[in-house]
């Protein structure tokens, strides 16, 4: 029995060393979010509906379900929140934008986000939200340190500012060298850069919700299906040593 | 009342005689440690993907428009889909993790040596016909990597000489992977393998039943008729159809309920790991369901990196380890054939590795690191390093079979003990 605690245990844990050596791609920041934190989460779903739904949809999740979940009364919800023309609440959290169109504009479609953290995990998308800067040679002005000539602008221009790369003289093997080290905003956003952070944790904090949104639930079961699995196993040894206590090694 | 129903039915059916010769008179060596709970804990497995299985059957939509939106419906309109899906995919990893570790055990205690050919034959039909399910499951959530996945290792079928592009083709129905290709896999994955699978269990059980278990210590617990003081007898009460033809010593218990209830025991421990990654851990760090898959099958997008699930990849390590495309096919397979004829590979008289030369004892574990450093080789971006020492442990791992013909022929092992021990 120790053996087998022992075996499954090794197993897991083999198995994460594996995964975390593996690793990704290093990625400039690391989104701190909480699920539990309801107005986190309602000022995510304000920020994508404002900012992203008009491109990006998120064709397999309702708005009811989400208003549900996030604590929102569903007609305050569909005032504020839902910006197309006769949606009931119970729809897909969709936008009007046609596909075709929307590939010549930008190149490519402006894919789906519903399971966006799914795909990518929350410090991507927290990192990817952060490093947009200006650079003059894109169609839309701006590219992106974490997805390299990406296609679309910065829509939250207005709120965080223009971003420009900020680079520092260093003297590196005898020369004098421009090293990047970070993005700076000119400050002419609505919102200060603590702000603008704690903004982009709240739309990460959103979206991861929206990949999973039985996520609490789901480990709430959890802990009691551990709990009860523990209670079982407690049981089963007990049942077993009383089967076993004639039997000579 | 209740009596008299059984009887009824026994008269009409054998249904007292069956439950009897398989569970309540079968007799298990009671040294049994436990090594020997994967073949029931693979039982529960099997029987946990087919239930969950009819119940994801229900919402599915086998069709390249609507097969990644009806997962997604799953995951967030059905009540509870969301638990039934997880018990799915941790299910298919859980399987070939229990399977692999059943295999092993077969392998520590020679329990493929005669008479256990055909058992073991049987077992090596079944993680074939698993590999085929789990292949075919994994392409109908219709994501990135379900599909790209797919398209690699159909493509494997191409690299066969003359017949290979016509075969890939066949396998498809289509030049590419598309909506065809998704509902024949649709249909394998939920009747025809599973019903191979459920009747390939049934005769491995069968097969085990008719040359019994084997133990730890390999040695037998049965004596021929009529040697055995009744001292020397077990006390319990087995089927005539084991105690017939053989004495049986005192050294087993009855399967029902001795071994059930220490296989109980590990099934606490089992569902409790099951339960931490199906509820908090549900894509094993991307492992049991990779991230890409996240994203909805596109052929015009090809993933960066295309690795097939964990279980398969150190076989995709060997594929990739050979320069030849075809060769790497042939290598492949090769590999899982090396390990259907192991009971005639080694040539050794006795079964378990306690009782073996060292050498078979090193030979063995070196083995099983060979193929978890495998696994992880063909699971990760290959690198002109790793790309060599994939080469090295492909070596390594038919050198096992290599050297496992060498020296069991005149192997010096240990005197095996007249009866079983701890």
């Amino acid at each position: 029995m120790k053996k087998l605690i022992l075996t499954l245990g090794l197993l897991a844990g083999m198995a994460s060393t594996a995964v975390s050596a593996a690793g990704g791609a290093e990625l400039p920041y690391k989104a701190d979010i909480d699920q539990t934190d309801k107005a986190s989460l309602q000022r995510g779903a304000k920020l994508f509906m404002n900012y992203c739904l008009g491109c990006h949809q998120m064709q397999f999740q309702r708005y009811e379900r989400t208003f549900n979940d996030l604590g929102i009364p569903l007609e305050v919800g569909m005032e504020n929140l839902v910006f197309t023309k006769d949606t009931k609440v119970g729809e897909h959290i969709k936008n009007a934008m046609p596909k075709e169109d929307a590939a010549k504009w930008f190149g490519a479609a402006p894919p789906d986000l519903t399971l966006e953290a799914r795909l990518r995990g929350p410090d991507w998308i927290y990192s990817y939200l952060k490093s947009f800067y200006v650079d003059p040679s894109r169609p839309f002005g701006v590219n992106n340190t974490v997805f390299k000539d990406v296609g679309m602008p910065h829509v939250l221009q207005e709120l965080q500012g223009v971003p420009e790369k900020v680079y520092e003289e260093r003297m590196i093997d005898g020369e004098m060298v421009q090293e990047f080290v970070g993005i700076q905003s000119d400050g002419s956003g609505e919102l200060s850069e603590d702000e603008y952070d704690r903004a982009m944790l709240d739309l990460t904090n959103f979206m991861v919700y929206i990949g999973e949104p039985m996520i609490l639930e789901r480990e709430s079961i959890g802990w009691k299906a551990l709990i009860y699995c523990f209670i079982f196993w407690i049981f089963a040894v007990l049942l077993k040593k009383e089967y076993w206590r004639d039997i000579k090694k | 009342m209740f009596k008299n129903l059984v009887d009824w039915i026994d008269a009409r059916i054998p249904m007292t005689r069956v439950y009897n010769m398989h569970m309540a008179q079968y007799p298990a060596p009671k040294n049994m440690n436990f090594w020997y709970v994967f073949g029931f804990l693979a039982t529960i497995v099997l029987v946990n993907q087919i239930v969950t299985g009819i119940w994801l059957t229900m919402s599915y939509e086998p069709s390249a428009a609507g097969a990644f939106a009806s997962v997604e419906y799953i995951m967030r309109d059905v009540e509870y889909g969301w638990i039934i899906r997880y018990m799915h995919s941790t299910g298919a990893s859980a399987f070939f993790v229990v399977v692999y570790l059943h295999m092993f055990r077969g392998m520590m205690y020679g329990s493929y040596q005669k008479p256990r050919e055909l058992l073991w034959l049987f077992g090596m039909f079944i993680y074939l016909a698993l590999m085929a399910e789990a292949f075919m499951g994994y392409l109908l959530p219709w994501g990135q990597m379900s599909y790209w996945g797919a398209q690699v290792i159909i493509g494997l079928f191409g690299t066969i000489p003359v017949i290979g592009e016509d075969l890939a083709l066949w396998i498809r129905g289509d030049y590419v992977v598309s909506g065809a290709t998704l509902n024949r896999f649709f249909a394998l994955h939920v009747i025809a393998l599973p019903l191979i699978i459920v009747i390939l269990v049934f005769l491995h059980i069968v097969a085990l039943h008719e040359v019994g278990s084997n133990n730890p210590d390999g040695v037998d617990v049965k004596r021929p008729k009529g040697s055995l003081s009744d001292d020397e007898k077990t006390k319990f009460e087995f089927h005539e159809y084991y105690t017939s033809k053989k004495d049986l010593l005192d050294d087993v218990v009855p399967f029902f309920p001795h071994m059930v209830l220490k296989d109980l025991m590990a099934f606490g421990v089992f569902i409790f790991f099951f339960c931490y990654v199906m509820f908090f851990n549900p894509d094993m760090y991307g492992k049991f369901i990779e991230h890409p898959n996240f994203e909805m099958a596109n052929n015009l997008k090809t993933p960066e990196h295309v690795f097939p699930v964990w279980y398969f990849t150190p076989f995709y390590a060997i594929l990739k380890a050979v320069p030849n495309p075809f060769g790497g096919v042939v290598a492949m397979f090769g590999a899982i054939i090396m390990l259907a004829l192991l009971p005639w590979i080694d040539r050794g008289k006795v079964r378990s590795w306690r009782y073996r030369c060292g050498l078979h004892k090193w030979n063995l574990i070196i083995f099983a690191i060979v193929f978890v450093i495998l696994g992880y080789l063909g699971g990760t971006p290959g690198t002109p390093f790793k790309e060599m020492i994939s080469k090295v442990f492909t070596v390594m791992y038919f050198g096992f079979f290599v050297l496992l013909w060498l020296y069991s022929k005149n192997e010096k092992t240990k005197p095996l003990p007249e009866r079983i021990t701890k």
